[in-house]
């Protein structure tokens, strides 16, 4: 009754490729945006808005990152943690050489740095495919984990090899560094995370995505469309590998306030990797599904159980976070290996004929 | 429907010519020292027994494979090695034995990344989704939705091909070839696994697209009657040789043809 | 000029002059291409049977090892201990059979190779949650595994070999041998071999899929548990070498999925090609570089045969 079509329609082509085309579609955006914007802030608590959004917008914003590589173009990655890493060390070094700057500013510019590195090691998917070239994204993983610690001048020579935010302002309101408030940072975040998707949207549904999943699905016959393969790849590492050093400079710059190179090892490679599979390769919203499961089941598992008579170890938190994720990506692999997105679609096709069964 | 790039060859001229094209991979050829063309406008049968490489002559046409020896001369200009994406800049699109659609896309996509070749808005315009991008969307929009009505596949534009029964998913494909706007089309095995209501439609389509739009259509097909009733004229390859060249009814009396298909004791 | 000296002619020098230290480090290469190749014939045994690439082959090592060490310190004598942790392995290979892959039947190889991600993940929890986490001592002695040293005095300076790696050394080429002959001359050899070509086509000649993974993840369960040993007994058993395992990856790049003797063979160069360069270059670019040259070096070779030494070229078929 609610989810129809009927009475939409299309008159133009232009309407009839809109991202949202049908009505509650677009209401449901509106709703959801209005929420992030403006109920978080004024309902959440610091909890909420630091411990849990913040983190899930940036960790979206990454599984965005990987989707568009491996899930649209079919280039399985090992190195997103990496990548992650060069876009905050860039930030970093920004910042600290031109402090005047406007910090927003170095957090775009630093994912151009790390799409850079993104398109040297995916020069190597001319001649290698598939589960091969996953191999290359491990070199570049370990390769760049190995500079972030080895190359002293990436963290201003600071003995502890660490690296801390400095404060900075943006329109006379601190947004980074230990004094900037929860609520700031989560609607920059929030903001960036909104404009970036949007972007990945328009990309995807255009002639660029089409490129992107004709060579995913049959680079051969794409070829011989005329598809060329080498700068459709590279472009893939490009914008995927700019997102995840967005992401990178986000999540050190907007939520921890330091790092160290610990922070970029592949563990980060796989548990984007996870969210990517969990919540559908090949689909924006299932980044955000993915993300948010993977990311909000420790903090769960943190605090349900005590609420239920059982305190947990924080030991056996991490184990149990352990297996479970272990088990979900089986579980989903074998139920819907479109992951949650298409779980999400099955259940808008429901919704479409409810309250009749087809 | 015109294609992009190179002289224009005039109704009847030779569009592309092979010339003692060999082809081996490893120790097995096959394709040995073949020669024959392709006239502007006429629809050109490759028929011979299975392995008799077929599939390979159009892979060599279309720059997949590369010959050993000899060149192909498409629209005047002779090369020894052509680069995919060449060919189809050059004019030439293709169809596949084993439907080569994309199986994680719609229908409506499908053909939409046959437009590729023709659409040039930059990134910038692509990230925003508005603008040169978006007029660029609909009006190939327009030109795909003109090949969906002339395939008769309007119903299905918006499901993903995986779920199309065999039959549709060869009609989809050949769309997406059609999508090029080709001079030379070619089409491997486009019958294969029809039944005959299936190919008569097919035919037809294959018909319309010679009629129609002028395309050059080089088909590889099992099936005589089919083969018979469509095309101007035939080549016939076995064992990577060319045995026999010209109309269907002179191949079909001819001797080195029979003795291939029934099999002669060599 | 004097960098091109220090890159190109120096450390050649350094091994010439000082052929015994040359030698040791060949020899630590060595070993340590024994124990990745290890790691690398379980995950071939399981490509070459099931057609399945088993990321969680390194952790099943640590898991075997974990098991082992964990039942001798409840009090289990040490090779009751051994044994028990046969059946584990065995236990364990039926569960993944079971509740993994017969679940994806036909299913394509990335699913297969993902599932196997969602494995390690579970394992490693559940290693941690059963064994906690610290590391862990090899029971070395009580397996009666050799100590000690060989010295020999040779080349103007002193080679030191431990006795241990020359037991690992002769332990691994006996498995390759086994395994080598089992593959090409028993039955389920080539029953492992058909299934490893095409399920659906196996299935038809009455091979039963079930059976033959069970037999091969246990084979591989097997191997894990002797290379657990042998690692362990070098340095302590510990979840870190998890991440070692994933070097396992560029061996079986140089050696190709499907051979055994080239898992040998991968890992034997890796594993003298990362030492050398780490002995004689690694200090020019501030050390610590084995942790990425293995991959860089795979990198490279898979540029230009990117079908590994011993793969096969693949001919794209359209």
């Amino acid at each position: 009754m609610l989810y129809r079509e009927a009475g939409q329609f299309k008159t133009s082509y232009a309407t009839d490729q809109a991202i949202f085309p049908i009505l509650q579609d677009r209401i449901g955006i509106i709703i959801i945006l209005v929420i992030a914007f403006v109920g978080i802030p004024l309902i959440g608590n610091d909890f909420l808005t630091n411990a849990v959004m913040t983190p899930f917008l940036i960790f979206s914003l990454a599984a965005i990152g990987l989707n568009l590589l491996t899930g649209y173009t079919g280039l399985l990655s090992l190195g997103t943690g990496a990548f992650m890493g060069v876009g905050a060390y860039a930030c970093y070094k920004l910042t600290t050489i031109f402090p005047n700057v406007n910090i927003i500013i170095w957090v775009i510019a630093s994912g151009f740095f790390s799409a850079a590195v993104g398109v040297a090691f995916g020069l190597p998917s001319l001649r290698i495919k598939g589960f091969y070239l996953a191999i290359a994204t491990l070199a570049a993983q370990f390769f760049l984990e190995w500079c972030f610690i080895r190359i002293p001048w990436l963290y201003n020579y600071n003995v502890s090899a660490a690296i801390e935010v400095p404060q900075r302002e943006l329109f006379g309101i601190i947004v980074t560094g230990p004094r900037a408030s929860a609520e700031t940072r989560y609607l920059i975040v929030l903001t960036i995370v909104v404009i970036m998707t949007w972007m990945a949207s328009n990309i995807v549904h255009g002639r660029i995505g089409r490129m992107w999943m004709a060579v995913r699905d049959m680079d051969i016959a794409a070829e011989l469309m005329g598809i060329r393969l080498l700068p459709t790849k590279l472009l893939a590492f490009a914008v995927s590998s700019f997102y995840c050093g967005v992401a990178g400079a986000l999540l050190v710059f907007l939520w921890y306030g330091g790092a160290e190179s610990t922070v970029f090892s592949i563990n980060e490679s796989f548990t984007v990797l996870f969210m990517i599979i969990i919540g559908g390769l090949g689909s924006l919203l299932g980044s955000f599904l993915g993300a948010a499961l993977i990311y909000i089941l420790p903090i769960i598992l943190r605090f349900v159980p005590p609420q239920l008579g059982l305190p947990l170890h924080a030991a056996t938190v991490e184990h149990l976070t352990f297996m479970i994720t272990g088990a979900l990506i089986v579980f989903f692999l074998i139920a819907e290996p479109a992951g949650l997105g298409r779980l999400w679609q099955i259940g808008k096709q429901k919704l479409r004929v409810w309250p009749f069964p087809y | 429907m015109r294609a992009t790039g190179g002289p224009d060859v005039a109704v009847g001229d030779v569009l592309l010519s092979v010339e003692n094209v060999s082809l081996s991979f490893g120790g097995v050829k096959a394709v040995s020292d073949v020669s024959f063309d392709i006239r502007k406008g006429e629809i050109r049968a490759i028929i011979g027994p299975n392995g008799a490489g077929k599939t390979s002559m159009l892979n060599i046409i279309n720059g997949f494979y590369h010959p050993q020896k000899g060149r192909i001369r498409f629209k005047g200009q002779a090369r020894a090695r052509m680069r995919p994406h060449d060919a189809a800049y050059g004019g030439i699109a293709r169809t596949f034995q084993n439907v080569a659609l994309f199986r994680g896309m719609t229908v409506l996509d499908n053909i939409m990344a046959g437009r590729t070749l023709k659409m040039h808005s930059n990134f910038f315009w692509q990230l925003l989704r508005y603008g040169p991008a978006m007029r660029e969307e609909v009006e190939h929009r327009h030109r795909v939705e003109e090949i969906i009505d002339f395939l008769k596949i309007q119903e299905i534009r918006r499901v993903p091909v995986g779920r199309l029964p065999y039959g549709l998913q060869k009609r989809v494909e050949l769309g997406r070839a059609l999508a090029m706007e080709p001079e030379l089309l070619l089409l491997d095995e486009p019958m294969a696994g029809m039944n005959l209501e299936e190919k008569e439609d097919m035919s037809r389509f294959v018909l319309d697209v010679n009629d129609h739009y002028g395309t050059t259509i080089a088909l590889i097909e099992h099936d005589m009657g089919v083969v018979m009733d469509l095309s101007d004229r035939v080549v016939v390859l076995d064992h990577g040789i060319k045995i026999a060249d010209g109309t269907p009814d002179e191949v079909k009396r001819n001797q080195a043809v029979i003795d291939a298909y029934l099999g002669v004791a060599h | 000029m004097d960098i091109l000296y220090k890159i190109f002619l120096d450390p050649f020098v350094q091994m010439v002059t000082a052929p015994d230290l040359l030698v040791q480090t060949l020899w630590e290469g060595m070993v340590g291409g024994v124990l990745y190749a290890l790691i690398a014939l379980g995950f071939v045994l399981i490509f070459k049977a099931s057609g399945v690439f088993n990321f969680a082959q390194g952790i099943m090592v640590v898991f075997a090892a974990l098991t082992l060490v964990g039942l001798y310190n409840a009090g289990i004598s040490a090779f009751l201990a051994l044994g028990l942790t046969v059946a584990v392995m065995f236990a364990l290979a039926f569960a993944v059979e079971r509740v993994v892959l017969r679940p994806l039947i036909n299913q394509s190889d990335i699913i297969l190779f993902m599932a196997t991600f969602g494995l390690t993940y579970f394992l490693i929890g559940f290693g941690q949650f059963v064994f906690g986490g610290d590391p862990k001592v090899m029971i070395t002695e009580q397996l009666y595994l050799p100590k000690g040293t060989v010295t020999y005095k040779a080349l103007g300076g002193i080679i030191s070999l431990q006795k241990l790696d020359i037991a690992a050394a002769i332990i691994a080429s006996a498995m390759v041998a086994g395994l080598a002959v089992f593959f090409s001359k028993t039955r389920i050899g080539r029953a492992l071999r058909a299934v490893a070509d095409s399920h659906e086509a196996a299935l038809s000649v009455g091979i039963s899929l079930e059976q033959i993974w069970v037999i091969v993840w246990f084979a591989a369960g097997l191997v894990a548990l002797v290379t657990g040993i042998m690692w362990g007994a070098r340095s302590d058993v510990s979840f870190a070498l998890d991440v070692i395992a994933l070097k396992a990856l560029p061996v079986l790049i140089l050696g190709g999925l499907t051979s055994i003797p080239g898992a040998i063979v991968g890992g034997l160069i890796i594993g003298v090609g990362e030492k050398l360069w780490e002995f004689y270059w690694g200090p020019l670019i501030g050390g610590g570089t084995d942790s990425w040259f293995a991959f860089v070096l795979a990198l490279v070779f898979l540029l230009f045969r990117p079908q590994g030494l011993f793969g096969e070229r693949i001919i794209e078929r359209v």
